[in-house]
């Protein structure tokens, strides 16, 4: 299902009252909302949607942002606001309202850039007087270029270390150790000396290699807190393609349109054709077909009539259904794959980042080397003041800048990578453990398949018969109905009239067309008499007066890309299993036409647990990738997981990566910068390392000046950063051809043609 | 020694001048679309998009 279509099918452009709810007010008798726009491309769309909503009458303001990918509108306060979705949905752009308040400024990010800045613009000034003093000024200046750098310097660590204090802090209080702490205990002692200093005149002044230091690391920070705000943003905004209420029918008659919490048990739901069934219950009345594929993962409709106890999610086929909803959130399937995702992440929790493993060797290393040199020149010369610089110097020297900016600086620029290739990366860990992964379990329906049938052989079918099949076809909402349709849109042919068209749940469509009845449908329903068609390919059979006239065989059309999606990975030198909630031969059919080997059927949600814990157990590192409710506890589970945007709300928060595209091949590519990530993480710490194995001798044996510290500190972060660079360059074997032909309709195409489904 | 006096406040004015244009440019929001922003630029019209 594409996300267009999930759009479609579920979420109607939001309605004025919607609007309303979701607007605030901003004072002068304006409101003011966001609309999560995700269309937007181009800075034309951005002019486009800029003019025609901003002639609609009483808007004051419109902004479109492309980098968000939202709308912001403001509107005078009137009796109801303007048909802004409306408008939008005229020109183009599907709307939505946005999941996160895009218009309140993130006040963690806020905070860090103010530090950043505060950080930079001192250590600008300060490195003014310090290089006045490198350039030989002496004596008195001296002195005063000191004091007016510790001026400076107090109040910017005190306001721009907070960030980096408290972390320390909780790290030390709960009895572990991270990055922070080596950086705390260097700034405040490099502090302390140098202050100490200034008053017993000594030549020296760190003031300028603490803020530096403190700027650059500030500099990491906030590039990582960017990129995972921007990522968490663009989830949250897809939560609202997902439908957020249900029309009930009260005891007196009455329909009105509740929020999903507000329904309970005993309550009557009116489930219209082609809308998601809000909460578990049992059906009242109507007969219909449910698409249970986004629940269950079995990609082949369920029949269902009065007393057939449904699954919230499911989508109705057919007619109009009553239900009477047995359970609220709490007690629904749904709740009891939260708690099957709540104890599968915390298998997960163990996983430490390489930042802070590397941390873990580096603090004791450092700490160590500082306490060594001051007791070996204490030891040496008995001069106290001396032997306090050099354990100074040495542990400013090796403050960890560059590795503050190894990890962030690939990561943030892999980020970008992937969101030009629409994946969303949650956070950097999972870029982490997605580089480790060594073996990809995919879901089935939904995933490896659009969870939509396809015609085989449809260039070869009978244009007749076809034409005809297709003018019942076209009335019904059945996904082989809807298949059979767009392959006859597809070669253009007309549609000879039919009439008197009904639709029999679970048998088929009944027409009358030239004095004789038509049926399209199940085997033994359009042509009793025929025996051997009963076989077990899905099928549907076109008869005239009970007498067979076409038979049409059907497959699950797989998603675009899934086929050289499948030989990349395997390219890449992963393993690939399937692990789907479907019937064996479904299954079968799709690992059959992949080339996969490894596969499982009627896999329940615990059964794909219990498989990734065994793969775990065998010493796999397993990626999941999956769109199902029945998937989400195994994505939680998986040593790292992606989700196509299609999925349930869970699932996509349950994953690590999202993408946003139908192509199947965001997975290999996703894991290719995952992997050239990790290399240029590792040779940045290398460069790290061998960068510290050079000035720590010289620090250690009391040759480093300030002036040398402030050369050596910028010039690693400069070359760390500089070769994170390189992740924009070539990628060997990411970069992906042009699709090869393939043999299905386009899905463009396909969802142009579904008409009855829209 | 004497000129110290004034130039040691000019620098500090400047600098903070500047981390004050930033932090107001921050906080008025130029930085919310830099993708926009690269856009905007080739736009041929006069009129303003609100804000």
């Amino acid at each position: 299902m594409t996300v267009q279509a999930m759009g479609a099918a579920a979420a109607a452009a939001p309605s004025r009252e919607e609007m309303l709810l979701a607007s605030r007010a901003v004072g002068g008798g304006e409101r003011e909302l966001r609309l999560s726009v995700p269309s937007i491309h181009c800075g034309g769309c951005l002019q486009a949607i800029e003019r025609s909503l901003g002639r609609l009458e009483g808007v004051t303001a419109v902004r479109a942002n492309l980098t968000t990918k939202s709308v912001t509108v403001r509107w005078r306060e009137g009796a109801s606001p303007p048909p802004i979705a409306a408008r939008l949905d005229a020109i183009g752009h599907a709307a939505h309202l946005a999941g996160s308040d895009g218009a309140r400024p993130d006040a963690a990010f806020a905070e860090l850039v103010r530090m950043l800045a505060v950080a930079g613009f001192a250590s600008a000034n300060i490195m003014a007087f310090s290089v006045s003093v490198w350039a030989g000024a002496g004596g008195e200046y001296r002195h005063l270029f000191h004091l007016l750098s510790a001026a400076i310097a107090l109040p910017v660590l005190l306001y721009s270390g907070r960030a980096f204090y408290r972390s320390a802090w909780a790290a030390l209080r709960h009895g572990r150790t991270n990055m922070d702490v080596p950086i705390t205990i260097g700034v405040g002692l490099a502090f302390a000396m140098s202050f100490y200093d200034l008053f017993a005149d000594g030549p020296h002044a760190y003031f300028d290699a603490a803020v530096m230091l403190l700027f650059f690391l500030l500099i990491g920070r906030t590039l990582d807190h960017m990129m995972r705000a921007k990522a968490r943003t663009m989830i949250a905004d897809l939560a609202k393609l997902a439908p957020r209420g249900a029309t009930v029918l009260h005891p007196d008659g009455t329909a009105g349109y509740l929020p999903l919490e507000a329904i309970a048990p005993g309550m009557t739901v009116l489930v219209a054709a082609g809308e998601r069934v809000p909460a578990d219950g049992r059906v009242l009345s109507g007969q219909a077909e449910l698409d249970r594929s986004l629940i269950t993962g079995e990609s082949a409709p369920v029949a269902i009539g009065p007393g057939a106890m449904v699954e919230a999610g499911t989508l109705n086929l057919g007619e109009p259904l009553r239900i009477a909803a047995t359970a609220t959130a709490d007690g629904s399937f749904l709740a009891e794959m939260v708690r099957l995702i709540a104890a599968a992440e915390a298998g997960r929790a163990g996983y430490r980042r390489i930042a802070d493993r590397a941390a873990g060797l580096y603090a004791p290393v450092v700490h160590s080397a500082a306490l060594l040199a001051f007791i070996g020149w204490l030891a040496a010369t008995g001069d106290w003041h001396l032997a306090a610089t050099v354990a100074v110097a040495v542990l400013i020297i090796t403050c960890p800048c560059a590795l503050g900016l190894a990890v962030p600086i690939v990561q943030v620029i892999a980020a970008r990578r992937l969101v030009e290739r629409g994946i969303m990366l949650r956070d950097g860990a999972g870029l982490e453990r997605l580089a480790e992964a060594d073996l990809v379990v995919f879901d089935k329906t939904g995933t490896l398949t659009t969870g939509r049938p396809e015609l085989i052989d449809a260039e070869r079918a009978d244009p007749a018969a076809l034409a005809l099949a297709a003018a019942l076809a076209v009335h019904s909402r059945h996904p082989q109905a809807q298949a059979l349709a767009a392959a006859q849109a597809a070669r253009g042919d007309p549609r000879p009239a039919v009439d008197e068209l009904r639709e029999i749940a679970g048998c088929g469509i009944e027409a009358r067309a030239a004095g004789s009845t038509l049926r399209l449908g199940r085997a033994d329903w359009a042509a009793p008499d025929a025996a051997e068609l009963a076989a077990d390919a899905p099928r549907t059979v076109l008869a005239r007066d009970g007498r067979p006239i076409a038979v049409f065989t059907f497959r699950e059309m797989l998603r675009p890309g899934a086929g050289p999606a499948l030989s990349m990975l395997t390219a890449q030198g992963l393993g690939v299993e399937i692990v789907s909630g479907d019937h064996d031969r479904a299954v079968r059919s799709v690992a059959d036409a992949l080339g996969v080997q490894r596969f499982a059927a009627d896999v329940r949600p615990a059964g794909k647990l219990a498989r990734l814990a065994e793969l775990a157990a065998q010493g796999h590192r397993p990626l999941m990738v999956g769109d199902g409710l029945n998937d989400a506890p195994a994505l939680a589970r998986a040593h790292v997981s992606m989700a196509p945007a299609s999925a349930v709300d869970v699932g996509r928060n349950a994953a690590d990566f999202v993408f946003l595209r139908d192509d199947l091949r965001a997975v290999p590519f996703a894991i290719a910068v995952a992997q050239r990530a990790r290399v240029l993480v590792r040779e940045n710490f290398a460069l790290a390392v061998l960068y510290n194995a050079i000035a720590l001798p010289f620090a250690i044996a009391g040759l480093v000046t300030p002036l040398a510290a402030a050369l050596a500190m910028s010039g690693s972060s400069l070359i760390v950063v500089a070769n994170a660079m390189r992740l924009h360059g070539r990628m060997p074997r990411a970069r992906t051809r042009p699709a090869p032909p393939e043999r299905q309709p386009a899905p463009a195409a396909m969802v142009a043609a579904a008409g009855p489904g829209r | 020694m004497s000129i110290l006096v004034w130039l040691v406040p000019v620098s500090f004015a400047l600098g903070a001048v500047g981390l004050a244009a930033f932090l107001w440019s921050l906080r008025s929001g130029q930085y919310q679309d830099l993708d926009g922003a690269a856009e905007r630029v080739l736009f041929d019209d006069e009129d303003e998009p609100g804000r």
